[in-house]
């Protein structure tokens, strides 16, 4: 078994990100990403990378932009009102093809918000962090192990898809300390020279990254076969956990800190004899439609526990397209449901046509 | 004898800029200096928002499209991930000295070891004659149709001055390419601010003072006219700071 190590999560997902063969870290400050940014500052120098504090969050995911041209893995943090700013940069990473990691540690919202952990940024996240037609692949880990084979994976998947990816983390999952082990196995290279600006060294015609087609038969095209790619993507890439949906009459959709509190109210409730699982999307898009489709025909509700004002829960509704109720446990502005907050929801859901 | 050719850095396609714009003159100027530092070939450039956004059609070097205002932060990404390679940005004034000016002189701050071409022709052209940041005053363009009132809307931005005081920058020229006189003038300090690069001093701009005779509504030679009676005296030529002349000075 690989060697565990204790590691505060922002920290392992930097370290885990440096295993992933990145060497360009380009961020702004904000709380409670900071660690990430603080790791980059201490390794990046030493191991000959590249960590640069931007003048804004919009500056800072546009170096990543370049850095991403020139064909290399890089990696921007923030956290939600930093990547609201980054929003114009990440359309234009999708645009232009280009896979890039970026990292929410997402806080309370909206406006300045607060620096609790939440996850109201379900929806800037997964339907579209900025202006057009694109997609996010968006990656929610639930410990810090998960933060390190997330981010490991992120840089993967971005590559593998030429697009931007993104981990939704919140403050909790920054902030905690888990042993995590970080032994990832091979970095996959692949071949950029088609399309990277590096330098034509005068041997081959020009590359250009670009996201402008003025011509609107071409431009619809690119966005017909971005949209091939990304039904390749939800065909092969959705990842979820299942936890005690066996027998299962009632279904918890959770991810990240929620899917944990969840956890400790399912222990409960069966012991009260109450027959309730969980599945936990791992991938936020894309969502794992079908196993919640297919869970639907078998349990006689749902409940979206998220700490939003109910975001996820509208596809958890459209996946099963609203063949059972769905109900909403959430807490918002910081405030995490306590396992009591789960185990009301779930007494309600088990009193949904009850006589079962 | 070959008297005249095109520079091997400029593709050959026709160029898409309204009849008597200097950008095509300013292109010809930064293709020439790729050619003769003999650099086409490590050469990234960053294209703008604006007139120019299809510059990554005429280099043919690689390019990159920038979003508005954004090309000095991507040339940063990019010179930081390929230190030997050369890194420009052609941008315009909206581009730089509007949308993009934090970006500007945070590049100039840090030093960035890159190279920027800012075509200033006091207007918006690609939208159709906007008031820029260095439209003059009483200047009439479509959002100050009763000319720039200094006391509404402020006086423009003199980005050369502006930056000559951002400790980090390397090189600051303010050129024109009015004249022949002016276009060889220009030539010269385009060619030392990639010199600049090429040998690590770090973060060099050129302002190209240019025309829009479209939007400025005036004939191409009347346009050449007015750049020389309005803009120079506005914006007065010449070398704005220069750290490589001041240590050779040492």
């Amino acid at each position: 078994m690989a060697e565990k190590v204790l590691m505060k999560g922002n920290e392992a997902l930097a370290e885990a990100a440096i295993m992933a063969g990145c060497r360009h870290y380009f961020g702004y400050p904000i709380t409670p990403q900071t660690e990430i940014a603080a790791y980059m500052a201490k390794r990046m120098p030493v191991i000959g990378g590249t960590f640069l504090q931007a003048e804004s969050e919009i500056a800072a995911i546009n170096m990543i932009y370049g850095a991403a041209a020139a064909g290399k893995r890089a990696m921007t943090s923030s956290s939600s009102p930093g990547i609201a700013l980054k929003s114009e940069g990440i359309s234009y990473l999708a645009g232009s093809d280009l896979p890039a990691l970026i990292i929410n540690v997402q806080r309370g919202g909206p406006g300045l918000g607060g620096i609790q952990p939440s996850q109201s940024d379900y929806f800037q996240s997964t339907k579209s962090a900025g202006h057009g037609d694109f997609k996010l692949i968006v990656l929610a880990p639930a410990s810090v192990q998960e933060m390190v084979d997330l981010t490991f994976k992120g840089f993967d998947l971005a590559d593998k898809y030429r697009m931007p990816a993104m981990l939704l983390s919140d403050g909790t999952m920054g902030q905690m300390m888990e042993p995590v082990s970080l032994e990832m196995g091979e970095v996959k290279e692949y071949d950029k020279s088609s399309w990277a600006a590096c330098g034509t060294k005068c041997e081959r015609k020009h590359n250009v990254v670009n996201s402008l087609f003025i011509q609107p038969e071409e431009l619809e095209r690119y966005n017909f076969e971005r949209y091939e790619r990304y039904a390749q993507i939800e065909a092969n890439e959705v990842m979820y956990d299942e936890y005690k949906m066996e027998d299962a009459e009632i279904c918890i959709v959770a991810y990240g800190v929620a899917a944990r509190v969840s956890q400790n109210a399912i222990d409960k409730a069966r012991e009260a004899g109450i027959k309730v699982g969980m599945i936990r999307p791992i991938t936020l898009w894309p969502f794992p439609k079908a196993v919640l489709n297919a869970a639907a025909d078998k349990v006689k509700a749902f409940i979206s526990v998220e700490l939003s004002m109910g975001q996820m829960i509208e596809d958890v509704e459209l996946a099963i397209r609203c063949k059972k109720p769905v109900l909403l446990c959430n807490r918002v502005g910081g405030m995490i449901p306590t396992t009591e907050d789960v185990l009301n929801s779930i007494n309600k859901a088990n009193s949904v046509g009850g006589d079962k | 004898m070959i008297v005249f050719e095109k520079p091997k850095a400029l593709a050959d396609v026709p160029l898409h800029y309204c009849p008597g714009c200097t950008h095509g003159i300013i292109h010809r100027l930064v293709a020439e200096v790729i050619d003769e530092l003999g650099i086409e070939g490590k050469t990234v450039g960053v294209a703008p928002v604006g007139c120019s956004v299809f510059a990554y059609n005429y280099f043919n070097c690689d390019m990159i499209e920038a979003a508005h205002g954004r090309a000095p932060a991507v040339a940063t990404g990019v010179k930081r991930s390929l230190p030997d390679n050369i890194v420009f940005t052609y941008q315009g004034d909206g581009d730089l000295a509007a949308i993009g000016t934090a970006e500007t002189v945070h590049s100039a701050a840090r030093g960035e070891n890159i190279t920027i071409i800012f075509v200033n022709n006091a207007i918006y052209g690609m939208t159709g004659g906007q008031m820029a940041p260095t439209t003059l005053p009483g200047q009439i363009t479509q959002t100050s149709p009763y000319g720039r009132n200094p006391e509404q809307v402020g006086l423009p931005v003199k980005v050369c001055e502006l930056l000559s005081n951002v400790d980090g920058a390397t090189y600051l020229e303010r050129v024109a390419v009015n004249n022949v006189k002016n276009v060889k003038n220009a030539k010269k300090a385009i060619k030392k601010a990639f010199q600049n690069q090429l040998e690590g001093k770090g973060f060099s701009l050129v302002e190209v003072l240019s025309t829009c005779p479209t939007n400025w509504g005036l004939k191409p030679d009347k346009a050449l006219e007015w750049l020389e009676e309005n803009m120079i005296p506005y914006y007065p030529l010449g070398v704005y700071k220069d750290k490589t002349a001041e240590k050779e000075g040492e």
